[in-house]
């Protein structure tokens, strides 16, 4: 059997190094990497602005909404999702392999990523804090209704909640059940119902403006 | 034995806080650089995403549980950056030289960044064994939740699931083996299957006998029953 030296598991890390002051910590860091070239910071800027203003939520409101008012694109999403959204334009990193869980009212799908914080990125960008916590990842999988009720979501009992963690590069994407009194919506109608929280599973679809 | 990152099921973190509503992406200016910074070293291609997975992973306990996010993700790739010689000890306190780097040819430029993040990097592979499970098939997990091939070595077997009986829901095709890719042993591609399995099979007090979880498992991690 191989057995390679872990070098991380001396307490004497490299980190230590830097900044212990995370902010001045990611600056020195940048700073040291673009002194000798191997960073551009200008690269970074377009990441950033990918990620602040490109690639969201939106996204997966807009597949959400052609699942829920086009037939053909619905049976594609569940057959195949990286093809479908890929269709759309939303594939990317992050979001190599997709899988779309759809919730009915027998049962009702929520995702997590135990171990880390995978997650769809060309279709809901960047995870939010919560998602991301020790909180959620821990309690996601052993007591999820508890969890919506953190979100404020109480399911029928007769609903059964299937959680999804993320151990691979599949990413999960939640089709949220399309509420009541929505007919003839146009999709631009249905994706304002369709919020982010709803694709991951810890909230549903909102109700429309009566 | 795991390792501090693998908390599914675990007791004692209190409520999960939801965001507002109009939360930034972002909520500091310097969580986005330390993303922006990882990404972009990872586009000098000197490692893998499993490598770097397994880097914040081995972040001492302390650190892990007394960091955040992205202080796990900045710190991390400083260790990465030395343990894979693109940078020195010294570079990291500040006393290294200057000169332009050997791998600066291969630095992200801003040009690239929008094909880079729509090219992504899949997972799957043409070539594989062929899979042992088919849909509806009872597997168990294996034991112990650690990495058969390395020591201490990435996994992406969650100890909650060690052991367990589930049934396979569907076959994704062949993926990427974290536990080989992540320490320079090849890709070793394998079936990946989604496994159900019974809430109440994983925790003796689980909160309504009809709710499952699923896992994403390499055939490697699972065993007939």
């Amino acid at each position: 059997m191989q057995s390679f030296p872990m070098p991380h598991d001396d307490p004497d890390h490299p980190h230590s190094l830097l900044p212990p002051e995370p902010a001045l910590r990611v600056k020195a860091l940048e700073t040291i990497l673009a002194a000798k070239g191997l960073i551009d910071p200008a690269a970074l800027d377009a990441i950033v602005d990918t990620y602040e203003n490109r690639i969201g939520p939106k996204n997966g409101a807009a597949v959400v909404a052609k699942a829920w008012s086009d037939p053909v694109f619905h049976a594609q999403l569940l057959e195949d999702a990286t093809a479908a959204v890929s269709a759309l334009g939303f594939y990317g990193r992050q979001g190599e392999h997709i899988v779309a869980v759809e919730n009915t009212p027998g049962q009702h799908n929520m995702v997590v990523c135990t171990l880390c914080s995978c997650y769809p990125w060309p279709l809901l960008g960047i995870p939010p804090a919560w998602y991301k916590s020790d909180a959620y990842r821990a309690r996601a999988v052993r007591e999820p209704r508890k969890v919506l009720a953190d979100f404020g979501v109480t399911l029928p009992e007769g609903t059964s909640v299937r959680v999804w963690d993320s151990t691979a590069e599949v990413r999960y994407l939640v089709i949220p059940m399309r509420p009541e009194g929505t007919e003839g919506f146009s999709d631009e109608q249905l994706s304002a119902l369709i919020s982010r929280d709803s694709m991951i599973g810890t909230a549903l679809a909102a109700e429309p403006a009566s | 034995m795991t390792r501090v990152h693998d908390m599914g099921g675990r007791f004692g973190d209190g409520p999960v806080v939801p965001d507002a509503a109009d939360a930034p992406v972002f909520e500091e200016d310097w969580h986005a650089r330390a993303l922006a910074v990882t990404l972009a070293c990872g586009a000098l291609g000197q490692w893998n995403l499993d490598t770097s997975r397994h880097a914040r992973e081995r972040l001492a306990p302390k650190d892990y549980a007394g960091f955040s996010y992205y202080e796990k993700w900045i710190s991390a790739l400083a260790d990465l950056l030395v343990e894979q010689d693109v940078l020195t000890r010294e570079d990291l306190a500040g006393a290294g030289p200057e000169a332009v780097h050997r791998l600066a040819g291969k630095a992200l430029k801003a040009a690239s960044v929008p094909g880079v993040l729509a090219k992504g990097g899949p997972a799957d592979r043409a070539d594989g064994p062929q899979p042992r499970f088919s849909a509806g098939q009872a597997v168990r997990v294996r034991v112990p939740a650690d990495n058969p091939l390395q020591d201490g070595g990435h996994t992406r077997l969650p100890q909650y699931a060690a052991g367990a009986r589930g049934y396979i829901l569907r076959l994704h095709g062949n993926h990427v083996l974290p536990d080989s890719n992540a320490h320079g042993l090849g890709e070793a591609p394998e079936p990946l299957y989604a496994v159900r399995f019974h809430a109440r099979m994983l925790w003796s007090h689980a909160e309504h006998p009809d709710d499952e979880v699923v896992l994403d498992m390499w055939q490697s991690y699972l065993e007939p029953l």
